[in-house]
């Protein structure tokens, strides 16, 4: 049982929970996951550790509503629990003094890519971030990531902030314009795609954190396999950090999806139980 | 070894024992026949999770029970991995003091009720017994009749909880709630160290809760053999995964003195073969945990699973015997066994083969899958198989099989369940770099202790063997508590 201490909502659909997890909150490094599950029938799902305070105790989620499981989690108050919390899972994001490092992330990619901005940061690389959202009010953690970035470009869909387009027209002014060392994607499975296209084109190292379908997380059931470089990976243990020009982007957005039927029939099912 | 022979045969020379032995003719006892357990109906129990076997009634496993000659050298204990005393359980039935006949098995065995359901008694005790051995009959029903003096006590509601010494003050971990673990703790608790459990899962019981279907081994009774050991003053914690939440330096700053790793097989192999990572493409660790452990099968549960109508199980071990039943009940209306080897290398339990087949389950023996094709949608939909035939024994003992050229043809599949093993979970090997390891990934121990590199750890089950039964695992569960019993007694002598 772990309890919600504050929530905050981004957007409509976005909020952030503080939550307590005192073992956690101390092993956590940038890249690491958890798994949760909200409740006795909830389903396990693996959700990326934006921050962590450990003298208080505490880890921070930032979760979009898609489905059944992250809008129950939505539906929660601060003070209310969480049925179980396990982790830190995966492997850390390898942070080393590389030079210039270009950050990128879409929706709410972007709260795992903050302790990873922040890592590098503070590694001592020079930190430009790209910040990609549909509109104005989907833009988050914009305030933190100018903390540790050098520079921050924010890219809307429809112009209501920054500049008008996508993600890669953002990855692309910086690396026509200075020398990118390596790059770190994280975001929708579309976004880094054609993230790692475009870094491809110019020969840039480029990280992807991949958020797939799991059920244990500790590399038991292989459900988040995905094709790597041509072999069969783990995301939960091998991951969830790849060479992005490696992963077979395609295959993964087929995989998430293998489920949509059920996952609709199950959230049209949910929203009349709260209506 | 000695001091148990001895035990045993002041336990034989008890009064009792003599009077049942004098009681009936030897030849009388061995006229009987074996009884067979009853079991549900197959066309009704292949479309719902009840368990199959019903046990035996207290007159069947009375007859049983008196078949058992308590012989003065009981072979079929040395069968047994642990070591339980098999002819004074069985006598204590004989005798009609069922209670006690649960109490007997408890001695050695922290989990009675899930061995009398899931060990492979035909390959252990039953295969030692002297009625196979020497007469060429068929055994004493030893699993039948531990399961009925487990059942019996469990329904009675007067389950007796083990004695425990008193209190040492000496911390241990056991890293795993699996069979192993439980077995360790119960040893480790018995001799009164004070035990701590830490699983990485929501539920206490590993692969007896999320691997072995309700069908075969419903949680409940689990539940009720986990619930003695909380009773027995074991500490369970869950979602901790040592070497991830803690590390065992964190643990041993906390007092800890010794570990016993258990945290058994987690890496499913799959065969790398062109589409495995189609949808509707599982490892059977997925596939039945999704089932057994999230209960994907009920709606009113938020977990998934794809249950297909043409369901193909890739193995023939245990586990690929669960998931094709499995399969079976969620629906599918052909669920197809398709291994590489003919029906007698199969690893599986005898009863488990049979009992498939009477729910309907299709053999496709000496075949193995080369190719996946998927829909538009990336739904499996084909398989490609060749077929196999069998050449010399290789390194197992078992004959190899050999693909025959040009004999692949397709089948129809919407769901393919990968059930060819496991490797060992590598989250603590990788956490411990001094640790040392197989080449397969398993952790090295002493084979009498369980010690392994590291004096303080100890390790046992499928961590340690890389794929094995419950009841191995529980062997060197106990084993292990031995040996980190005489290691931990060593450091307090000091």
């Amino acid at each position: 049982m772990n309890k919600i201490v504050e929530k905050e909502f981004f957007s409509e659909n976005v909020a952030k929970f503080v939550i307590e997890a005192p073992e956690i909150a101390v092993s956590r490094k940038p890249g690491h996951f958890v798994i949760i599950r909200i409740d006795e029938k909830g389903e396990r799902i693996p959700l990326t550790i934006a921050s962590s305070d450990s003298e208080n105790g505490t880890i921070t989620l930032v979760v979009q509503k898609v489905g059944v499981t992250s809008a129950k989690m939505l539906a929660l108050e601060a003070g209310d629990v969480i049925r179980d919390v396990v982790g830190p899972l995966g492997e850390a994001t390898h942070i080393e003094n590389v030079g210039t490092v270009l950050c990128a992330g879409g929706g709410v990619g972007v709260a795992p890519l903050l302790p990873i901005v922040e890592g590098f940061k503070k590694a001592g690389n020079r930190v430009i971030t790209v910040l990609a959202a549909r509109s104005k009010d989907l833009v988050i953690l914009e305030e933190q990531m100018r903390e540790f970035s050098d520079e921050v470009i924010i890219m809307t869909d429809d112009g209501s902030y920054g500049t008008k387009g996508l993600v890669t027209h953002g990855m692309e002014e910086v690396i026509n314009r200075e020398k990118v060392n390596l790059s770190v994607v994280i975001g929708p499975a579309i976004m880094m795609k054609f993230a790692a296209l475009t870094t491809k084109k110019y020969n840039i190292k480029t990280y992807a954190s991949l958020n797939t379908i799991m059920v244990d997380g500790t590399g038991m059931c292989g459900a988040c396999r995905i094709t790597v470089g041509g072999k069969t990976k783990f995301v939960c243990v091998d991951g969830p950090e790849f060479d992005a020009h490696e992963v077979d982007f395609d295959q993964m957005m087929s995989r998430l999806g293998a489920y949509k039927e059920q996952e609709m029939e199950a959230y049209e099912n949910y929203l009349k139980t709260v209506e | 070894m000695e001091k148990v022979a001895e035990y045993l045969k002041i336990e034989r020379a008890q009064e009792w024992r003599g009077e049942l032995r004098k009681s009936m003719k030897a030849k009388e006892r061995t006229s009987r026949e074996r009884v067979d357990m009853l079991e549900r109906d197959p066309d009704i129990r292949n479309k719902n999770i009840d368990e199959v076997n019903l046990g035996l009634t207290e007159d069947m496993a009375l007859l049983e029970a008196q078949r058992c000659l308590d012989c003065p050298n009981p072979t079929c204990i040395s069968g047994c991995p642990v070591e339980i005393n098999i002819p004074k359980f069985i006598k204590k039935i004989d005798a009609h003091d069922f209670l006690g006949a649960a109490v007997v098995l408890k001695e050695t065995n922290a989990l009675p009720a899930v061995c009398g359901r899931v060990c492979p008694q035909e390959k252990q005790c039953e295969n030692s017994c002297f009625y196979t051995i020497s007469l060429k009959m068929p055994a004493v029903a030893i699993g039948h009749l531990e399961r009925f003096a487990a059942d019996y006590e469990r329904e009675s509601g007067k389950v007796a909880i083990p004695k425990v010494a008193e209190s040492n003050g000496i911390k241990v971990a056991v890293i795993g709630s699996g069979p192993a673990g439980l077995s360790a703790a119960g040893d480790l608790r018995k001799l009164g160290y004070d035990v701590t459990v830490f699983e990485a899962l929501h539920e206490i019981g590993g692969v007896l809760k999320y691997g072995i279907p309700e069908f075969r081994l419903p949680n409940e009774i689990v539940d009720v053999e986990i619930d003695v050991m909380k009773k027995m003053g074991i500490k369970f914690v869950t979602n901790f995964i040592v070497g991830k939440t803690a590390s065992v330096e964190d643990l041993e700053a906390q007092g800890f003195e010794a570990f016993f790793i258990g945290s058994g097989a987690g890496l499913p192999r799959f065969m790398n073969i062109p589409g495995e990572n189609f949808n509707g493409i599982f490892s059977s660790n997925e596939y039945l945990t999704r089932v057994n452990l999230m209960n994907a099968a009920n709606p009113d549960y938020d977990t998934p699973v794809l249950s297909g109508k043409n369901v193909a199980v890739i193995g023939g071990g245990n586990t690929a015997m669960d998931s094709v039943r499995t399969a079976k009940r969620l629906g599918a209306e052909r669920s197809v066994i398709i291994y590489r080897r003919s029906e007698e290398e199969m690893p599986a339990r005898v009863e488990e083969v049979k009992h498939a087949k009477e729910e309907g389950i299709e053999f496709m023996n000496l075949h193995n899958p080369v190719e996946y094709f998927a829909d538009e949608n990336g739904r499996v939909n084909r398989v490609r198989i060749q077929k196999m035939e069998l050449g010399e024994p290789d390194a197992s003992g078992r004959r190899r099989p050999y693909p025959i050229p040009d004999s692949e043809f397709e089948i129809d599949v919407d769901t393919v369940v990968v059930s060819v093993g496991v490797s060992p979970n590598p989250i603590i090997p990788s956490s411990m770099p001094d640790l040392k390891m197989t080449d397969w990934g398993t952790i090295v121990v002493d084979k009498d202790t369980m010690q392994s590199s590291i004096p303080g750890l100890f390790a046992g089950g499928d961590i340690v063997r890389g794929g094995a039964t419950v009841i191995l695992a529980m062997g060197d569960g106990r084993k292990a508590a031995a040996g980190m019993h005489k290691y931990l007694q060593e450091i307090v002598k000091k």
